[in-house]
């Protein structure tokens, strides 16, 4: 069943450096990575961002394939972005016919759209297969601590989110079970057209919407039974603490972004 | 008299080419005869569930194959549909696919899928409904309103509602009281003799099994070890009980007094076999 092949959100079990490195120091280089693909301008910056995300990947020993197949459900998006950059940018035209024009810098924007997606996604990807869900949370939690302040429910949404990728597989698994209990009553979900495939998915996610109501009843009742009332005064098994490591890579993720941010500025 | 249903060295291999590789099922040879009662035995992981998955062509084999009427089931798009409506599966807690407004709409959901026209999909809904001793009035209620026992009933009279000819249910009573089990086995013998239909049940309640199945079949790691008639792969006590099976409660006192001396037949494993072994025992005894 193609549905046990998603990679989103995985996590790979490794003790690559990579893996190791603090959560929070991973998003906050992640962040400074991404700022620096959109101020990128020229080939030079593509290269020195190309070469660090390698360097990472290289250390992180998650397999280049993996990465890949991450990319596969975006194809569709970057040829759709790169088609409306080549034909909607105005510039020097190369080739016109009818009402369409090709210019240089419509070609250029395309190649450098799509070198930034796929970057960001692979970086993006490369967090979340080094990185386990909790741990991630975790650090989304630390890092927001301050909104705390403002009254921003910032544990409550940071359990939101954990939970929510907790059960991402078990609603696969459920998924793929009530199908198969569907298909044998004869339903079919392969074949006919778009409205009744449609319509063939409502046996399919009725069920699926009430095992998941119940499931979060009893998600909620077995929290109750353990005490749980919030954040307020929680404490933590394992605490975060940044490690001179976890410092030296968010200083070369910033650095990073900060120098690309200066190129970009003399249109390197 | 030819097989129903069999299986041919059907071979399955889960998540084929990954580091999650798992052969589930290996050259597995497997048959049923029209009419038949037969229980799969096997604990849980032993390949139990993905070997009823292929009898009616929900998983596709590795390699092998899988033939019913004696023809291959994945013969043409056609006949596997076809199959799916002459092999009745009701899965683990089935319960769970409730989907309609209303309990006849729900078990009209097979009949509908086969392309049947509505008097006869009326008569099969209230035929199936009464096989699983639903009342009339439950017919127009929300399946989401019923009990745990009566929404069960309510699923496999979904699933019975196909009239196959083949009915393959995976644990039909885990998780039930004793009452609510001995109904929906009650509902299965019935349907089982009223309709002559092969029933295949699966289960690892020994004791439910031997009281109810004509011939069990024993399915441990992706293989057959043994199957027979129960009183046949009883006297594997021991084989049984290091895959993690046993043998039914009866069975071991039996085997004890043997054991102890006692002359007592090697068969028995229901309470009224018990007594009437005992009852003997007891009658020579006295005849001494």
């Amino acid at each position: 069943m193609a549905l046990r092949d998603i990679t989103l959100g995985q996590y790979f079990p490794g003790s690559s450096p990579i893996h190791r490195l603090d959560p929070r120091a991973k998003l906050v280089a992640m962040i400074c990575y991404i700022v620096a693909l959109f101020l990128g301008q020229w080939f030079v910056t593509y290269a020195i961002l190309l070469l660090a995300l390698i360097a990472v990947v290289a250390a992180s020993t998650v397999k280049p394939k993996a990465l890949v197949r991450g990319l596969k459900p975006v194809v569709l998006i970057l040829i759709f972005t790169a088609v409306l950059n080549i034909f909607y940018t105005p510039g020097e035209p190369l080739v016109s016919f009818w009402i369409f024009n090709i210019t240089r810098e419509g070609i250029l924007h395309a190649f450098f759209m799509v070198v930034r997606i796929i970057m960001l996604i692979t970086c993006t990807f490369l967090l979340t297969y080094t990185t386990s869900p909790l741990e991630l949370t975790d650090g989304l939690e630390s890092l927001m601590g301050p909104l705390k302040k403002i009254h921003v429910p910032v544990h409550e949404l940071s359990m939101m989110m954990s939970i929510a990728l907790r059960f991402i597989p078990t609603l696969i698994e459920e998924t793929d079970k009530i199908m198969s209990a569907q298909k044998a009553r004869g339903a079919d979900f392969e074949s006919g057209s778009l409205m009744q495939r449609a319509r063939a998915l409502i046996p399919l996610l009725v069920p699926l919407f009430i095992s998941a109501f119940r499931r979060a009843d009893e998600l909620a009742t077995a929290m109750e039974c353990r005490c749980y009332h919030g954040g307020e005064g929680r404490t933590r098994m394992k605490q975060l603490h940044y490690r001179p490591g976890d410092v030296l890579f968010m200083l070369g993720a910033l650095v990073l972004a900060v120098g690309i941010g200066v190129l970009g500025h003399f249109g390197l | 008299m030819g097989a129903i249903i069999e299986t041919r060295q059907l071979t399955h291999t889960y998540s084929q080419g990954t580091p999650f590789e798992h052969t589930a099922l290996d050259s597995v040879d497997f048959s049923a005869q029209p009419g038949e009662y037969l229980a799969i035995i096997g604990r849980t992981g032993s390949g139990k569930s993905t070997l009823i998955q292929h009898l009616n062509g929900l998983l596709k084999p590795t390699s092998g194959q899988v033939l019913f009427d004696g023809t291959d089931i994945w013969e043409s798009k056609e006949r596997t549909r076809q199959v799916r409506c002459q092999v009745g599966l009701v899965f683990q807690y089935p319960e769970y696919q409730l989907f309609e407004e209303t309990v006849y709409q729900d078990i009209a959901f097979g009949p509908k899928n086969m392309g049947l026209d509505p008097d006869e999909v009326d008569r099969r809904v209230r035929q199936s409904a009464r096989f699983v001793g639903l009342e009339p009035g439950v017919l127009e209620k929300s399946p989401f309103d019923l009990s745990g026992g009566q929404k069960r009933r309510v699923a496999i009279a979904g699933v019975i509602a196909m009239e196959p000819q083949v009915l393959v249910l995976d644990e039909p009573t885990a998780g039930l009281d004793p009452s609510g089990s001995a109904r929906i086995l009650d509902n299965i013998r019935t349907y089982h003799q009223e309709k002559n239909a092969c029933i295949i049940l699966v289960s690892h309640s020994m004791e439910e099994v031997a009281r109810e199945a004509g011939r069990l079949v024993v399915i441990h790691q992706g293989t057959i070890p043994f199957s027979g008639p129960p009183e046949s792969v009883f006297t594997h006590g021991e084989e049984l009980e290091s895959m993690g099976l046993g043998v039914p409660a009866m069975t071991r006192v039996f085997a004890r007094l043997r054991s102890m001396g006692v002359d007592l037949p090697a068969s028995v494993y229901t309470i009224p076999q018990a007594r009437e072994a005992v009852l003997a025992a007891l009658h020579r005894r006295e005849g001494k």
